[in-house]
C-alpha cells in the first residue's frame, strides 16, 4: 500500500516533448514509474524515446492505453486547460507540476474536478513519489527510500532536504506528498493526512508548512481530532518579514493568522512535534515512535 | 502586482462605480492647478505601495488651492515605509454621512471569490475582522454564475436601510465583482464606501491586487506597473526571472524554491546570523539567472559572505555550478560564497565547481553555519 500512486498506475505525460516534461519523463521511467502514453498537439503518432506513444488529446492517449494518471509539465498558459482536458478523458489522478496558473481560473477548475471526483495535485507542485513503486512529478528519486513515513509539503525543494535528512538516517518513506505552494490547490493537508492516517504502510507522518493562510491551523485541529499516528512539523517563513511575498502566491503573511508563530502554536496545541529546523525531522520521529 | 489608488480608481469608474473627480500631480504646480479647477476644498493624497498612508502624513486637507500646493510640497519626495513619493492625487474633500467596506478577495477555504462588506468602514478593515468579526458579512461567489442580484441585495442591506442606497451598493458590488474578473484581480477593495448628505453612495479610495499570473494575458493592465514605486533590485531580479526581497542583515543567500529560501533564511537566523535577503532562483534554472542573481545579491553593500543552498529537482546542479563559474569569471567577488548544492545532476555539478577552485558541500546546516560564521569575521 501507498497513497494515491503505486505499482499500477498507469502515467500520461502531459507536455512530454517539452524541456521539463522530456526530462522528467526520463527520470520517471528510470525510476519505474508506468509511462504508458504522452500527449503534445501536432506529434501525434510519433514515439517518445523510441517507446512511449504519444497523442495529439489527452483523450486518445487513455482510450489507447488506459492510463488513470496524468502528469502536465505544459507552459502556464496552457495549463489550466491540460486540467481540464485529463479530467474530462476520465483520468482519476492529475497532477500539475506547472506554477503560473492564474487563481481565478482555478476557482472553477476545483468545482469542475469536484463535480467528477478527479483528484488534483498542484498546481505549482513537485508531484509525488512512493519509493520503490512510483513517481509523478519531479521529486529526485535517489534521495528517497522505501519505508514508513508519510511526507506531505507545501513546497517543493524543502521537502527534499527534509526527505534527504530522513533517507540519510535510515527512515524511510510510503508516500511523499508535495500539494504546492499556491492559493488555491487540489489536495490539501487534510486529505493527505487522512489517507496517510488509513495507510496501513504509514507509521508516522511528517508535515512542513509555511507562512501565509491558515491550510495549517486547520491541519492541526484535524490532527487533534482524527489522526492517531505521530505526527511531526515544520513551518517556513519565521524570518520573512510581514506583507512582503516571499515567491510563492502562496507564501504572503497577511493578518497574524497567516504568521509562522501562529501556525507553531496550532502545531504545538494540537500535539504535532515542532522542528526548530529541517535537521530536527530524525530526533523528533525518533522520540516519537 | 498592487496598482496605485489613482489607477484602481480609473478602472472603477471605468466599470461605472461612482468615484468622484481627481486627478494626478508629479509637482506642487500641478497640485495646484487641479484644485483651482476642482474649487472647494480637496485632499491630497500620497500615491505608493504601503498602508497606513494617513497616519505617515502623506494625506492632508487643503481648504484652498494654495494650500493643497503647499501639502503636495511636503508630500511629494516624502518617504512612507521606505518608499518615495512621486504622485499626488488631488480629489475634492468629499462630505460624508457614513463609511462601509466593501471588498472581493480569493477566499481559500471556500475557493471562491468572495464579496465582504461591513458597516464599519474607512479603519484597518483586519482589525475589525479581528476584534469585531460579527461586522463582517460575506458571500462566496460561484465563479460559473457570478454574484447573483439577490446576493448582492442581501449583503446591501447589511450596510444600509435606505432602499435606493440600499441598490446602489448593490449595483456598485456587481460592478467591482466584475472589474476585479476583468483585471484579474487576487483583490479590489473600496474602503471607505461613503454615503453623501444627499443619499449618493460614493466610493472614496481604491485599491486593487492583481495575481501576478494573470499579467502574461493581460498586457494593459502589466502596462500599469509602476517600477519607479518599487526597489531597483526586485524590478532587475523579475526581469531576469528570479524572486528577489531586499532585507537587513549580511548573509546573501542564493536558493532555488521559496519553501527552502524561507527555511535558509530561519536557519541563517536560528545560528545567530541575519540574511541580507530572500532570493528564489526557480525551477528551470538556467546559469544566466545565476549570474544575475549574483549580480543583484553583491550590489547589496551590507552582504558580507554569500549562500548558495540549492536542492536539484527541476533545477539542475550543473546549471547552477555553470553560472557560477560564469559570474565569477566575469565580476570578481568580494565577499567570501558558500556552495551547498545536491540533488539533480550533484556529480557533474561538484565537478565543475572542483575543476574551478570552489569547494561544494552537501550539507545545509554546515553551510549556513559556515556562511554566517565569515559574514562575522567580515563584519
Amino acid at each position: 500500500m501507498s497513497v494515491f500512486i503505486d505499482t499500477a498506475t498507469k502515467l500520461v505525460v502531459q507536455g512530454i516533448t517539452g524541456r521539463d516534461g522530456s526530462f522528467h519523463t526520463e527520470q520517471m521511467r528510470e525510476y519505474g514509474t508506468n509511462v504508458v502514453a504522452g500527449v503534445t498537439p501536432g506529434k501525434g503518432g510519433q514515439r517518445f524515446a523510441d517507446t512511449v506513444p504519444i497523442f495529439d488529446t489527452v483523450a486518445e492517449a487513455v482510450a489507447s492505453s488506459n492510463a488513470n494518471a496524468a502528469v502536465i509539465y505544459v507552459p502556464a498558459r496552457f495549463a489550466v486547460d491540460a486540467i481540464y482536458e485529463a479530467a474530462d478523458a476520465g483520468v482519476q489522478l492529475v497532477v500539475c507540476i506547472t506554477e503560473g496558473v492564474p487563481v481565478l481560473d482555478m476557482t472553477r477548475a476545483l468545482q469542475f474536478l469536484a463535480e467528477r471526483g478527479t483528484r488534483l495535485i498542484g498546481p505549482n507542485c513537485p508531484g509525488l513519489i512512493s519509493p520503490g513503486k512510483a513517481k509523478v512529478g519531479i521529486i529526485p528519486g535517489q534521495i528517497c527510500r522505501e519505508g514508513r513515513i508519510g511526507v506531505v509539503s507545501r513546497s517543493g525543494t524543502l521537502t527534499y532536504e527534509i526527505i534527504h535528512q530522513l533517507t540519510r538516517h535510515g527512515l524511510g518513506q510510503s508516500t511523499c506528498v508535495g500539494i504546492g505552494g499556491d492559493p488555491l490547490i487540489g489536495t490539501n493537508f487534510i486529505d493527505c493526512l487522512r489517507a496517510f492516517e488509513t495507510d496501513p504502510e504509514t507509521e508516522a507522518i511528517v508535515m512542513i508548512g509555511e507562512i501565509g493562510g491558515t491550510d495549517e491551523q486547520q491541519a492541526a485541529e484535524y490532527v487533534a481530532a482524527h489522526v492517531s499516528k505521530p505526527v511531526v512539523g515544520f513551518i517556513a517563513g519565521q524570518t520573512a518579514p510581514p506583507g512582503r511575498r516571499m515567491g510563492h502566491a502562496g507564501a504572503i503573511i497577511s493578518g497574524s493568522s497567516g504568521t509562522a508563530k501562529d501556525k507553531i502554536a496550532a502545531f504545538e496545541r494540537a500535539g504535532i512535534g515542532v522542528m526548530k529546523r529541517p535537521a530536527e525531522v530524525v530526533d523528533l520521529l525518533q522520540a516519537r515512535a | 502586482m498592487n496598482l496605485h489608488e489613482y489607477q484602481a480608481r480609473a478602472l472603477l469608474k471605468a466599470a461605472g462605480i461612482p468615484v468622484p473627480d481627481g486627478e494626478v500631480a508629479t509637482t506642487p504646480d500641478e497640485a495646484e492647478a487641479i484644485a483651482a479647477r476642482l474649487g472647494a476644498a480637496v485632499v491630497v493624497k500620497a500615491q505608493v505601495h504601503a498602508g497606513g498612508r494617513g497616519k505617515a502624513g502623506g494625506v492632508k486637507l487643503a481648504a484652498t488651492a494654495a494650500e493643497a500646493r503647499r501639502h503636495a510640497q511636503q508630500v511629494l519626495g516624502m518617504r512612507i515605509k521606505g518608499l518615495v513619493v512621486e504622485r499626488v492625487l488631488v480629489v475634492p474633500a468629499a462630505e460624508i454621512a457614513s463609511e462601509s467596506y466593501l471588498g472581493v478577495i480569493v477566499d481559500r477555504s471556500s475557493q471562491r471569490p468572495v464579496i465582504m462588506v461591513s458597516p464599519a468602514g474607512g479603519v484597518d478593515i483586519e482589525e475589525v475582522a479581528a476584534k469585531t468579526p460579527d461586522k463582517i458579512f460575506r458571500v462566496a461567489v460561484d465563479p460559473r454564475f457570478g454574484l447573483l442580484p439577490h446576493q448582492a441585495m442581501a449583503l446591501a442591506f447589511e450596510l444600509y436601510d435606505d432602499l435606493s442606497q440600499v441598490r446602489q451598493a448593490a449595483a456598485i458590488m456587481q460592478q467591482l465583482y466584475r472589474a476585479f474578473l476583468d483585471v484579474g484581480g487576487s483583490l479590489a477593495e473600496i474602503n471607505p464606501l461613503i454615503t453623501t448628505p444627499d443619499g449618493k453612495v460614493v466610493a472614496l479610495d481604491a485599491k486593487i491586487v492583481v495575481d501576478d499570473n494573470e499579467l502574461a494575458r493581460r498586457s494593459a493592465i502589466a502596462a500599469l506597473r509602476d517600477v519607479t514605486a518599487e526597489d531597483p533590485s526586485e524590478v532587475e531580479a523579475r526581469n531576469a526571472g528570479l524572486s528577489y526581497v531586499n532585507l537587513d542583515g549580511n548573509v546573501g543567500c542564493c536558493v532555488n524554491g521559496a519553501g527552502l529560501a524561507m527555511a535558509t533564511m530561519d536557519l541563517v537566523k536560528h545560528y545567530g546570523g541575519e540574511p541580507a535577503n530572500f532570493l528564489d532562483i526557480g525551477g528551470s534554472s538556467s546559469p544566466e539567472k545565476v549570474v544575475a542573481a549574483l549580480r543583484i545579491i553583491t550590489r547589496d553593500r551590507n552582504v558580507k559572505s554569500i549562500l548558495f543552498n540549492i536542492f536539484g529537482g527541476i533545477t539542475r546542479c550543473d546549471d547552477v555550478a555553470n553560472g557560477i563559474v560564469q559570474a565569477t569569471g566575469q565580476m570578481k567577488l568580494a565577499v567570501p560564497i558558500v556552495i551547498r548544492l545536491t540533488g539533480t545532476n550533484e556529480e557533474v555539478a561538484v565537478e565543475i565547481l572542483r575543476t574551478a577552485g570552489f569547494e561544494a558541500l552537501t550539507d545545509m546546516d554546515e553551510a549556513v553555519q559556515q556562511a554566517v560564521k565569515l559574514a562575522r569575521e567580515a563584519a
